[in-house]
């Protein structure tokens, strides 16, 4: 008993600690939650291969596609929705830490509030990536093939998380801006849905209604998917009167991450620190 | 240094749009003492340890943590502080163990240091047996006991307690108690709120009644309960009819008389316990029959009662509208 008293009461060591430890630090206790909660992974697993069968296997059929079979031109388009979703990941865990009085707890201690987000952050894309491993999986097994160079292939990899990361100051936005779990779960979905779907993710645009079309070939999920379906060899080239994104698929998804990286991190960040403030 | 207070407040104002959630409250908390912020629900209570705590900016006015100012030195008040929240807020799928050692990596604490204090924090408040157990399957008495080892393994100075036993049963509140005083034996300075009275009564060396997001009486628990008037007497009647006769008697005896609106009861000053001889002996010679004698004295209740014009648990009830704003808060 003396003994506890003693190292209790004695002055701790207290080391300093930079950003990128602190950081760590949050994703160590964010990973531990999955691994605790595996059916955390769901949205990313489970999910998204019902949907490559239900598409591959129910719609593949009815759904003409150039240069490509249905299924490998599906596998881009589903990895993308993947990704997309990484922002609702990230929301819904930051928004339920900030009902806790998990964010509380963290910001009553001497740690730089940064590292809060960006443990967020890259747990959210170790999540997410985890996803497109699954994904990468099903698909060889039902018939996708990484038709180009190593080069390309990593290329595409590399711009789902560039896009991935963009998406996620998007989820820090949402996710303080709302204030329960359920909120945004709703927004999200009714976000995300639209965003994925009015895109070439799951059918060629060409064969949409005009005006559909030119919403879908400018959405910004369409570049990524159209980028990756070059990338790896999984579709024909862009159909001659497809609008200007879709021509330049690799540099549009570069541009739209940048583009989104500008307008939601400044947000986000106002956001998280009104919400800090009070 | 001896004499820096461990926490001091200097008229803190918190506006919340045309709202003042605090108006201007001021204390001091000289160090090694226990303060204990008394108040209903949405008095401010939660406003002001979030000011001090550095979760809220002020709207004007000074909050000192160990002399360090929480607007220009937050993160020194950071190391300074520990603050256990209103909810625990424990990690719920992290174990007892890991919940320690995730607060203590990021305080920069070593691995080696983290796993010795972590066994002697569990140990201390009884949470060996669970230390490898997910928190959601604690108790609630366990999840503040965990709470507040977790505030404690950087060994702050200064705990800020923000209603630390709402929601728990009498007997997990009791052992509450004991490991806080505890914690004041080892020379921590507390800084606790309460919306009970009795809680104050125990813990605390001052306290300051707040409502409305204002000090309206501090002092110690003796003090409070000295303004709150003097002793009183307590005649429950068996009988309602007897009530006029048994009136016109205690008055004879004793002065500030008055019926309670609710039964058969009489209430008057009393000084003492001869005036509680002579009552008895006056109502036994009248023949009226009585169900039972007593001498009140003041809790803080009344108290609260005496300084605010409606009870306090009452109040916590009804104060809808202010509890939004501390919500707003958080």
């Amino acid at each position: 008993m003396t003994a506890t008293i003693s190292t209790v009461n004695a002055d701790p060591p207290i080391e300093a600690r930079n950003l990128a430890q602190q950081s760590l630090t949050v994703v160590w206790r964010n990973l531990l939650h999955i691994r605790r909660m595996p059916e955390m992974l769901l949205d990313v697993t489970i999910q998204p291969v019902m949907f490559v069968l239900l598409f591959a296997y129910v719609f593949g059929g009815s759904i003409a596609v150039e240069g490509a079979t249905y299924r490998e031109f599906l596998l881009p388009g589903i990895m993308a929705q993947t990704m997309v979703f990484s922002s609702a990941i990230v929301a819904l865990g930051l928004t339920n830490d900030l009902e806790k009085g998990i964010v509380d707890r963290f910001k009553s201690l001497p740690i730089s509030r940064s590292s809060v987000l960006i443990g967020r952050s890259v747990s959210s894309l170790i999540h997410s990536s985890i996803g497109i491993v699954v994904m990468a999986v099903t698909g060889l097994l039902i018939g996708w093939r990484i038709r180009n160079g190593v080069a390309d292939a990593a290329l595409a990899f590399l711009l789902l998380l560039l896009f991935g990361f963009s998406m996620i100051w998007l989820g820090i936005w949402v996710g303080s801006l709302f204030k329960s779990v359920e909120a945004v779960n709703g927004f999200m979905f009714t976000v995300m849905f639209p965003l994925t779907f009015v895109a070439n993710t799951f059918a060629p645009t060409e064969d949409m209604p005009s005006w559909l079309r030119f919403i879908a070939e400018w959405n910004p999920v369409s570049s990524l998917t159209a980028s990756l379906r070059e990338l790896w060899g999984n579709a024909g080239p862009a159909v001659s009167d497809a609008a200007w994104p879709l021509q330049h698929p690799v540099v549009m998804s570069v541009v739209w991450s940048v583009i989104f990286t500008l307008v939601f991190a400044p947000l986000a960040l106002a956001a998280f620190r009104r919400r800090s403030r009070d | 240094m001896s004499d820096v207070p461990a926490v001091e407040a200097i008229d803190l104002v918190k506006r919340f749009g045309d709202n003042a959630a605090v108006d201007g409250v001021s204390f001091s908390v000289p160090r090694g003492s226990v303060l204990g912020m008394l108040g209903p629900n949405g008095a401010g209570k939660t406003t002001t340890v979030r000011m001090l705590t550095t979760l809220s900016r002020p709207t004007s006015g000074t909050g000192r943590v160990s002399g360090h100012d929480v607007v220009a030195e937050p993160n020194a008040v950071r190391r300074s502080m520990g603050l256990t929240g209103q909810t625990a807020t424990v990690d719920e799928l992290l174990t007892g163990r890991e919940n320690i050692r995730l607060i203590g990596r990021l305080y920069g604490l070593p691995m080696k240091y983290i796993k010795q204090v972590s066994d002697e924090l569990l140990e201390r408040f009884t949470l060996t047996a669970a230390a490898d157990r997910i928190a959601k399957t604690y108790s609630g008495g366990m999840r503040r006991r965990l709470d507040l080892a977790v505030s404690l393994v950087a060994h702050p100075p200064v705990l800020f307690l923000d209603e630390p036993t709402t929601g728990l049963d009498p007997r997990s509140r009791s052992e509450l108690w004991e490991v806080l005083r505890g914690l004041v034996r080892d020379g921590t300075t507390l800084l606790l709120t309460t919306q009970y009275l009795e809680e104050a009564d125990q813990l605390a060396d001052d306290i300051v009644v707040i409502d409305k997001g204002k000090v309206i009486a501090r002092g110690t628990p003796t003090q409070l309960k000295d303004q709150a008037g003097r002793a009183s007497v307590v005649v429950t009647l068996t009988h309602e009819a007897d009530l006029a006769q048994a009136e016109v008697l205690l008055r004879d005896c004793v002065s500030g008389v008055h019926v309670e609106s609710s039964a058969r009861r009489l209430v008057a000053q009393a000084s003492g316990l001869a005036d509680m001889t002579l009552i008895a002996g006056v109502f036994a010679d009248s023949g009226i029959a009585i169900d039972d004698l007593g001498l009140k004295r003041p809790s803080l209740d009344d108290v609260f009662l005496h300084l605010t014009g409606h009870r306090a648990e009452l109040a916590a009830d009804t104060d809808v509208e202010e509890s939004a704003v501390e919500e707003a808060a958080r």
